[in-house]
């Protein structure tokens, strides 16, 4: 299978602290990863770098068999410019803990903003794109609504809507529903859930164990900036290999 | 039937302190109002005279020109200081840093006479390249008129205070709105101008709002160098009539109208950049 995403070696430091130590993973071409561990482990550093939001010490990510962030030149690497890692960063989504909506946009102006901006789509094709995913996200009533007039977990399918709307190959989550109400969590997870079906490929940092078992198609157990331990979701989860996830994964019992 | 009482009307509480003190200060005003009104050396009559007085209504036209010229330039200049003083290009942010200390540290009146007098430090500006015989250069005083001096005095000290207001208002959008447009492959520029600008403006409206006044209010600054907005009229009449009083009460009456109109500006502009946000609607309502 074509290879989405691969992670090589990736070191990253905040100061003395080394949050990522040498990261390796690949990810499949329409395969939906999910990434749990206890807080401060790395996660979000980790899904931050492959879209250049962080810029690793060291190590490559590749996507679609591009080099994110930088090309060659001779041995090393050169980091470039500001516009072509734009360009790079079109090609994936993001949804963020916090949702990250523009509260001076409607729902449907934050939809069709990157398109128009970005990808110069006409205004009339990209409002009845951004149409078809609030229908998809189940939202065709709030077009018009302000953010600040939405529920959390409105404002998170209106996200995920406007991240789907620049037709990603990739869509990084970022505990998507930990901001939420607990009665909000399941009209995300099962945004995610139609989501997965459709072949995209996404790497979803999350702590609802259930989600990661019956969606993901491999799951992935980081520590410490490091990843203590992958496999099939269920049998990390039944069976963990390792203490650390052992007594991780105990806590959700 | 019979069981059920009436309900009890919900009475607001009683303030005799309240209403006593707002009496006094009633009968206070209007004891200030009617000593105003009826003093002789306030000379009414010759207000009404002058208040539409062409001389005065073209000082007036010349005042609102400049303000709106030069908070419009300072806006402008504002916003790249702002941006120049948040690069992490060190050579950017010293020059936004100095134009601020220098702009913002020397007195207005200082720096409008300064630019009137430029003459004497440069007396002509322009480009001359003498071994092609190259001459395109024109006598400062022709070019510095009294309307550009004040403009360059007032435009680039407003500037220094509009970058600090800019500044903060830049400052105080999240960081996580900047991470969601780049994640959507905004270009730097985008991002500024279509997310963090349009949610900054709800910040930077209101001190600009004050801004504006006192720009309006220090025009009349310009009057030392003849710059012929209201100040400068009003002196001209009462140089020659004597009637400094009612003149002044005429450019405050002006000033003050002027005022009310960009309060009301201000307002409709609050509502306009606070849409979306909930909690900017309400604060601005009730201080309306
Ligand atoms: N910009 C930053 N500057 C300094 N330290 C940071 C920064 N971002 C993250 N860190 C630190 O890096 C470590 C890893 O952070 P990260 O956000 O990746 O963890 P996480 O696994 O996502 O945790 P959580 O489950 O709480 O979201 C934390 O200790 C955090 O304090
Ligand atoms: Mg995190």
């Amino acid at each position: 299978m074509q290879t989405m995403v691969r992670l090589s070696g990736l070191c990253k430091s905040f100061g003395p602290h080394r949050v990522l130590r040498d990261i390796t993973l690949d990810v499949a071409a329409g395969e939906v990863v999910c990434v749990i561990g206890p807080s401060g482990s790395g996660k979000s550093t980790m899904l931050r770098c492959i879209n250049h939001l962080e810029k690793p010490d060291s190590g490559t990510i590749t996507v679609d068999g591009e080099l994110i962030g930088y090309e060659r030149e001779g041995d090393n690497l050169r980091e470039l410019s500001s516009k072509r890692i734009a360009a790079q960063r079109a090609k994936m989504g993001m949804v963020f803990q916090r949702f990250n909506l523009f509260p001076h946009l409607t729902v449907l102006q934050n939809i069709v903003e990157a398109p128009v901006a970005v990808r110069k789509m006409p205004k009339q094709v990209a409002e009845a794109e951004a149409m078809r995913l609030l229908k998809l996200v189940d939202l065709t009533e709030k077009a018009s609504a302000y953010p600040s007039a939405l529920s959390g977990g409105q404002m998170q399918r209106v996200a995920i809507a406007r991240a789907l709307a620049m037709q990603p190959r990739l869509v990084l989550f970022d505990e998507p529903t930990s901001a939420l109400d607990p009665e909000l969590v399941g009209e995300v997870l099962e945004v995610m859930r139609e989501l997965a079906t459709t072949g995209i490929t996404m790497i979803v940092v999350t702590h609802e164990i259930s989600f990661a078992r019956d969606i993901g198609d491999k799951l992935v157990f980081m520590a410490e900036g490091q990843i203590v331990e992958t496999g099939e979701p269920k049998a990390v989860i039944e069976d963990p290999k390792h203490a650390r996830t052992r007594e991780f994964l105990s806590r959700f019992r | 039937m019979a069981l059920q009482s009436v309900a009890p009307k919900l009475l607001p509480p009683r303030h005799p302190l309240r209403t006593a003190s707002a009496c006094v200060v009633l009968a206070l005003l209007a004891a200030l109002v009617a000593s105003l009104a009826s003093n002789p050396n306030m000379q009414w009559s010759v207000v009404a005279d002058y208040l539409f007085g062409s001389q005065i209504l073209y000082g007036l036209v010349n005042t609102i020109v400049l303000t709106v010229l030069c908070m419009a330039i300072a806006i402008v200049i504002g916003i790249v200081l702002a941006i120049m003083g948040m690069s992490r290009n060190p050579v950017l942010y010293f020059v936004a840093q100095g134009y601020i200390w220098f702009f913002r540290g020397v007195p207005l009146l200082v720096q409008l006479v300064f630019w009137f007098n430029l003459a004497l430090l440069w007396p002509r500006i322009g480009l001359t390249v003498p071994p092609l015989g190259i001459d395109l250069s024109v006598s400062t005083n022709d070019l510095i008129t009294s309307f550009v001096a004040s403009v360059l005095g007032l435009a680039l000290h407003e500037a220094a205070y509009m970058a600090e207001i800019v500044r903060a208002g830049l400052l105080g959008v999240d960081s996580g709105q900047t991470e969601a447009g780049r994640s959507l492959g905004m270009s730097d520029n985008q991002l500024m101008r279509r997310i963090v600008l349009p949610q900054a403006m709800r910040i930077i409206v209101p001190p600009t709002g004050n801004q504006f006044i006192s720009l309006l209010k220090a025009t009349s600054l310009v009057a030392f160098i003849a710059g012929g907005e209201l100040m400068t009229a009003v002196q001209n009449v009462y140089s020659h009539n004597f009637r400094v009083i009612p003149l002044l009460i005429v450019a405050s009456i002006w000033y003050l109208v002027v005022t009310t109109l960009a309060t009301g500006l201000q307002t409709y502009l609050e509502r306009r950049v606070g849409k979306g946000f909930s909690t900017a609607a309400s604060p601005s309502a009730q201080r309306g």
